[in-house]
């Protein structure tokens, strides 16, 4: 093949851009959540990687104990995951609203640590294997690369529930309540809205948001406690890239540095994980508020 | 006077119901286990290790010389400086006589540094480094159970003997990752193989698609993982995901142990070649011993779990022939005397600390293959101690050549 790009053969250079979409996939998700929580509650989420890796085990124990299988899982482990966050943001997180952001910055830390010492004490630190769905097992051969089919259907499936959120929270009445009860949340309750049901439906479905990520990073990563905090802070950087609150921007910028991080890992790739660090630097010298973010 | 001679006589009664301890510092006997318990390395060593080491001490009776023997432990979180300061205070306020275990190569040589000063025993049984015996050998020190050597001999060297020639490494980027990729390769080079390549990925990657990718177009043999932990678990998942197995190049762990292989399930795990110095299905005594540690554990022991038991059955027999618990004579003891147990057959103990015993180098089976729980791996080769190991001259201690 004589056709390449910076030196190497474009075979690679497209397996490579399709892994990087992969793993956009994910952190598209994940900092959709993070975003929606942000934008709507102004708290940043520390136990998000935590429910990520809820959503992985609740998958993992609804099979051993009750014998579901992945698609059950992908549907129930959300809302499992979901109401453990609204039980959160009723008992603990709605008391921290009037309270500087760094008390609910505090707080979801503390609260991660706590679920995967907990998580680690009963499973241990190596974690469970989790089967692939038989229907999605198997790889398709592109020419360029052998892709595994279940890696096809992260990026599909993911793509799905984002657009489907970002379309909720923008251009659905119950968006547009949500979106006002931010902007000015005693007016809102004076129309009868009730805000604090709200503001719980909202952390519910960004930690079921992390729970669906983790259902499906399942059958590829290995399940384990620890699973969520390697994560985490990646996603805050994509994040913080994006725009902090904006909800396209947590999309985008998601499957922009899982690509930019893809890439990387041909070119150098000592310097995969820091990256996206380097590229969030960069952001936030030029444009202080993110990619997407609207000026303060 | 008869007060007197009461007082004499009840004296006396104390000084002989203590003479049979003397020689027993603070009259009794306590080895700490410090590993990791909450960390990476959890399953590894972890609170199995403290099991075995309670398994030895029951075993042998519970008593030493006359005095109780007790076992102690904490968790070091990977940190030497924590270590070091758990160290310290056994040693300082609660007798500690001995250190075992000591899972990660920091913290292994920090406190069997800080042992010297103290002139306390430590034996190794969960760290790899080579430096421990090696330039960083001290007279008290000892390592048992495996080193990146032994690892590198064994599935560098003896792979390559079963047709492994061509090899590609996925290497972690620190220092480990190096030392493994670099004595792996040496040894697949000296029995006529060649590395064709290599990618080095960051510490806790959680994506190995792109290595795999790039290790599957090198048209290698063998992909040897230079990594640890749930690094080489996700690479190995991946690796199946991506058929590379089933294509015909073969994955090489170069530290994985059983624990790891059951968390990862035969299903991934299948195929892979790996380097142990124990596996729980060898012999009758092995079995017996799997068998009881799984009882207490819920879990088969790896190497580090069985080498902590005999670190510690070699201890105490040292100090009952010494008599004592003194340093210098229980581990002059512990160099001289043969080690014969469940975990070493006919091993010694050289100048320099290490023990020369046999490894193995496996094949874990497949789902169809395995008949049971833990009927994990198929003993492809024994690469005999002397092989495995740095030889006592070569090894850079300075306390051979005296």
């Amino acid at each position: 093949m004589s056709f390449a790009i910076f030196g190497i053969p474009i075979q690679a250079f497209l397996g490579q851009l399709l892994i990087g979409l992969i793993n956009g996939s994910f952190y598209a998700l994940l900092s959709l959540g993070l975003a929606v929580i942000f934008g709507l509650l102004r708290v940043i989420n520390f136990a998000h990687g935590a429910l990520y890796m809820l959503g992985a085990f609740a998958a993992l124990l609804l099979s051993v104990y009750l014998g579901l299988g992945y698609w059950p899982a992908l549907l129930l482990a959300p809302l499992v995951v979901g109401l453990t966050g609204a039980l959160v943001e009723r008992s603990m997180l709605s008391r921290l609203y009037g309270l500087d952001p760094l008390y609910g910055l505090l707080f979801t830390f503390g609260l991660a640590l706590v679920i995967e010492g907990t998580f680690r004490y009963f499973f241990g630190a190596s974690g469970q294997p989790y089967p692939q769905p038989s229907l999605l097992s198997g790889g398709v051969n592109l020419g360029f690369m052998y892709l595994p089919i279940y890696r096809g259907w992260v990026i599909v499936a993911s793509f799905i529930v984002c657009m489907a959120v970002w379309l909720l929270i923008e251009k659905t009445k119950l968006g547009s309540y949500l979106r006002a009860a931010t902007e000015d949340p005693i007016l809102v309750q004076s129309f009868g809205v009730n805000v604090p049901l709200l503001l719980t439906l909202t952390y519910a479905l960004g930690a079921g948001l992390a729970g669906f990520a983790g259902v499906l990073a399942a059958p590829i990563y290995q399940v384990s406690p620890l699973m969520g905090s390697n994560l985490i802070i990646i996603v805050f950087a994509v994040v913080v890239v994006g725009g902090m609150g904006s909800i396209l921007g947590a999309i985008v910028t998601g499957y922009l540095l899982g690509i930019a991080e893809g890439l990387t890992k041909v070119f150098y790739p000592e310097a995969s994980n820091i990256v996206i660090f380097v590229i969030m630097a960069i952001v936030l010298v030029l444009r202080p508020a993110g990619l997407f973010g609207k000026d303060v | 006077m008869n007060r007197f001679l009461t007082t004499v006589a009840a004296f006396a009664t104390i000084a002989a119901g203590t003479s049979a301890v003397a020689e027993i510092s603070d009259d009794v006997v306590k080895i700490g286990i410090l590993n990791d318990q909450s960390g990476v390395y959890a399953d590894f060593g972890g609170k199995g290790s403290y099991e075995a080491a309670k398994m030895a001490v029951e075993d042998f009776g519970g008593n030493v010389s006359g005095a109780p023997v007790e076992v102690v432990t904490a968790d070091h979180q990977n940190k030497a400086d924590i270590a070091s300061n758990i160290a310290r205070q056994w040693y300082d306020t609660e007798q500690v006589d001995a250190i075992m275990e000591l899972t990660t190569s920091s913290v292994a040589l920090a406190v069997q540094a800080l042992s010297d000063d103290m002139n306390k025993i430590t034996v190794t049984t969960g760290a790899a480094t080579t430096e421990l015996t090696g330039a960083q050998c001290v007279p008290n020190g000892f390592h048992w159970a495996y080193d990146t050597h032994a690892l590198a001999v064994g599935t560098g060297g003896a792979l390559v003997e079963q047709g492994g020639k061509k090899w590609y490494f996925l290497t972690a980027d620190y220092a480990f990752g190096y030392s493994l990729e670099e004595q792996t390769g040496k040894f697949a080079e000296s029995k006529g193989g060649e590395v064709v390549g290599s990618v080095r990925h960051p510490l806790a990657t959680n994506d190995y698609s792109s290595f795999l990718l790039q290790a599957q177009a090198s048209g290698a043999d063998v992909i040897g993982l230079a990594n640890a932990g749930q690094d080489t678990q996700n690479a190995i998942k991946q690796a199946a995901e991506f058929g590379i197995v089933q294509s015909g190049q073969r994955l090489a762990a170069l530290l994985f142990t059983l624990s790891e292989v059951h968390g990862l399930g035969l299903e991934a795990a299948q195929g892979l070649s790996l380097t142990e110095s124990f596996y729980w299905d060898r012999t009758d005594e092995t079995r017996a011993f799997g068998e009881r540690f799984m009882e207490r554990t819920g879990s088969m022991p790896n190497m580090v779990h069985a080498a902590t038991y005999s670190a510690v059955t070699q201890y105490l027999k040292a100090i009952e022939a010494a008599g004592t618990d003194a340093t210098e004579e229980v581990s002059a003891k512990m160099h001289e005397m043969p080690v014969d147990d469940l975990f070493a057959n006919g091993a010694s103990v050289g100048k320099n600390g290490r023990l020369y015993t046999d490894v193995y180098l496996m094949e874990v089976k497949s789902p169809e293959e395995s008949e049971g729980p833990f009927d994990y791996y198929n003993v492809l080769a024994t690469i005999p101690g002397e092989e495995a190991f740095i030889s006592e001259a070569d090894s850079g201690c300075s306390l051979v050549s005296n």
